[in-house]
């Protein structure tokens, strides 16, 4: 399935390269850790153990001091996801306007439970907090997109190719 | 004239479309940095925006002059950076999402001058990760902005330069506390640090450092283009300027407008907003984003100042309300709250690791009729133990506003659940 089993090679040379790029704008390589292993999982959906000690090795930092920032963030996968990662808004006005629903309906739709992957590896559903377009409520994110006024039928739209 | 009475949002169209570059100078964008650069000292620049009396619209009103002015300044060598606080997260509110998405320019038009008031070289956005169309807008407008000179080397054909990068966060409430952000951008966890020192003398890599919020920032140009006396002039109450407010949950109409501050909250919510949803009535509301202490129907007359909200028991905070209707528990109102607190609690102090989580297991068991009267008061003792002075920053503080105030005017509902289970 998607990178869990795949051997790993090392960071490819686009990773490096853009991870190199950022260097420019911080004062020190720490700094760019955050950039590093969103770049990472950019490129291969979720940030796998040696993909974080090969970017530790990159960055100079021990592999626990990265293994800390990685699990401190709400949107650093250290497990795989699907291709599309689903975030529904659980946060007050949301939760007031049926956002645990949309929640529900979307796991319904994949059968799965929330965090798990579909069977075809193409989506996760994970909460999320306020996405900042509470007068849209219930609100999700599909990927890179906001989706405003969720009813069921947005969420069937949503896998409707 | 609209323009004017909305400094803000006068480029803010409903399609979401953005304001480019030739939009924002057409309705006088750019001016105020002219102003400064061609006219202004960095000093005159701060006085400028104490004198129109500016507050931070992050939520907790600090002086922005007066902020700007703690900078030292004394040898021009010594680096120092310019913070925009852009990780919009306080459930309830969307205001900088909609200035960043929809009028990039102004923000940076506001960043130059703040950034040329405080002699700041470089100034970094701090941008919510999960704001990807405010990504894309922000860094189409600062290529824009430097290919007309308004940013990077000699601006204006000055002696200042500057360079902004946009950083994208990751996800985490406690990213917007001002020194967890300094430690988010250095590429840490993003846990507070203890204060003093305070960023303006050691921030972001020991240097002085100002963090501001967005629509902070965004009043900016308009201050110094319009002048003191007009920003005065657009108020209603006691503080200055305009600024946006929002309404969401069971009314006609959720939104966001740009109003006078001290508009009063009924105007907010009857007027812009619509009213209650046709079947539903006000119970209460969180009048600035879910960190601030319920207010009621009889306090609708309160004028949106920082220092009325005060005095009618809660805050200001971001001026986004959220509405309560009688039709939505607010017990499990307070439980989704706290739910949130507890998981965005950075962990750093024991406190609010331990405190957040145990008003979460008390207010389940409250409300799957497991809950004993007793309850109640730790709760209500641990609204105090998490309250101000007993934690490293204000998460654990603005966590427990709402809790404390539902045990004061909707203890009813607490006991309800609690004789349910008796019965």
């Amino acid at each position: 399935m998607n990178g869990q089993t795949e051997k790993f090679e090392g960071l490819s040379l686009t990773e490096i390269r853009e991870i190199n790029a950022e260097m420019s704008h911080y004062e020190n390589k720490t700094a760019v850790s955050i950039e590093a292993l969103k770049i990472v999982q950019k490129h291969r959906c979720w940030v796998s153990d040696p993909c974080l000690i090969a970017v530790a090795e990159l960055l100079e930092l021990s592999p626990a001091q990265l293994e800390g920032v990685a699990t401190f963030y709400n949107l650093i996968y250290r497990q795989p996801v699907g291709k599309t990662v689903i975030h529904y808004c659980n946060s007050v006005t949301c939760w007031m306007l049926g956002g645990e629903q949309v929640g529900e309906s979307l796991c319904r739709h994949l059968n799965v439970e929330l965090g798990e992957m579909s069977a075809d590896g193409e989506y996760t559903v994970l909460p999320i907090v306020c996405l900042g377009a509470c007068d849209h409520a219930p609100v999700a994110m599909v990927g890179d997109k906001l989706l405003f006024d969720v009813t069921e039928d947005a969420v069937n739209k949503i896998f409707k190719r | 004239m609209e323009i004017m009475d909305k400094p803000l949002t006068k480029n803010i169209r409903p399609d979401r479309a953005f304001a480019t570059l030739a939009d924002y100078e057409s309705t006088g964008g750019y001016q105020g940095l002219r102003k400064a650069i061609a006219e202004l000292q960095p000093k005159d620049v701060q006085q400028w925006v104490k004198d129109a009396g500016l507050r931070g619209r992050g939520g907790a009103g600090f002086g922005t002059g007066l902020k700007w002015s703690l900078v030292p300044l004394d040898n021009l060598s010594q680096t120092r950076y310019l913070v925009v606080n852009a990780d919009e997260m306080e459930p309830g509110t969307f205001k900088d999402r909609m200035l960043l998405e929809q009028d990039p320019h102004q923000l940076i038009e506001g960043m130059v001058i703040a950034a040329y008031a405080i002699q700041a070289q470089r100034a970094y956005i701090f941008l919510r990760g999960e704001y990807h169309l405010a990504k894309l807008r922000l860094e189409q407008a600062l290529l824009e902005a430097k290919s007309k000179g308004y940013l990077g080397e000699h601006i204006l054909n000055s002696e200042f330069s500057l360079e902004i990068v946009l950083h994208t966060g990751a996800g985490r409430y406690i990213c917007g506390e001002e020194t967890a952000l300094l430690n988010a951008l250095e590429g840490k966890r993003a846990t507070p640090r203890a204060k003093p020192p305070f960023p303006l003398v050691s921030g972001l890599w020991g240097k002085p450092t100002v963090v501001n919020n967005v629509e902070t920032l965004c009043n900016v140009p308009h201050i110094l283009h319009y002048g003191v006396e007009w920003y005065q002039g657009l108020a209603r109450g006691v503080d200055k300027g305009t600024k946006l407010f929002a309404a969401s949950g069971r009314v006609k109409h959720p939104g966001l407008w740009e109003l006078p501050m001290g508009t009063p909250i009924r105007e907010i919510i009857e007027q812009h907003a619509g009213g209650m949803r046709d079947g539903y009535t006000l119970r209460g509301f969180l009048p600035g984003g879910a960190s601030t202490d319920f207010l009621l129907p009889e306090h609708l007359d309160t004028a949106m100042d920082y220092e009325a909200v005060a005095k009618a028991g809660s805050r200001m905070g971001t001026g986004a309300i959220i509405v309560l209707d009688d039709q939505t528990c607010p017990v499990k109102m307070v439980l989704n709250l706290e739910q949130f607190f507890a998981q965005e609690s950075c962990g750093w102090c024991t406190p609010c690791r331990d405190g957040l989580p145990w008003t979460v297991t008390l207010l389940k068991d409250i409300i799957a009729g497991k809950g004993c009267i007793e309850d109640l008061d730790t709760l209500a003792g641990l609204t105090r133990m998490l309250g101000p002075g007993n934690t490293f920053c204000a998460l654990a503080p603005g966590a427990v506003e709402p809790l404390q105030s539902a045990l004061k005017y909707f203890r009813a509902d607490f006991e309800r659940y609690i004789a349910m289970e008796r019965a």
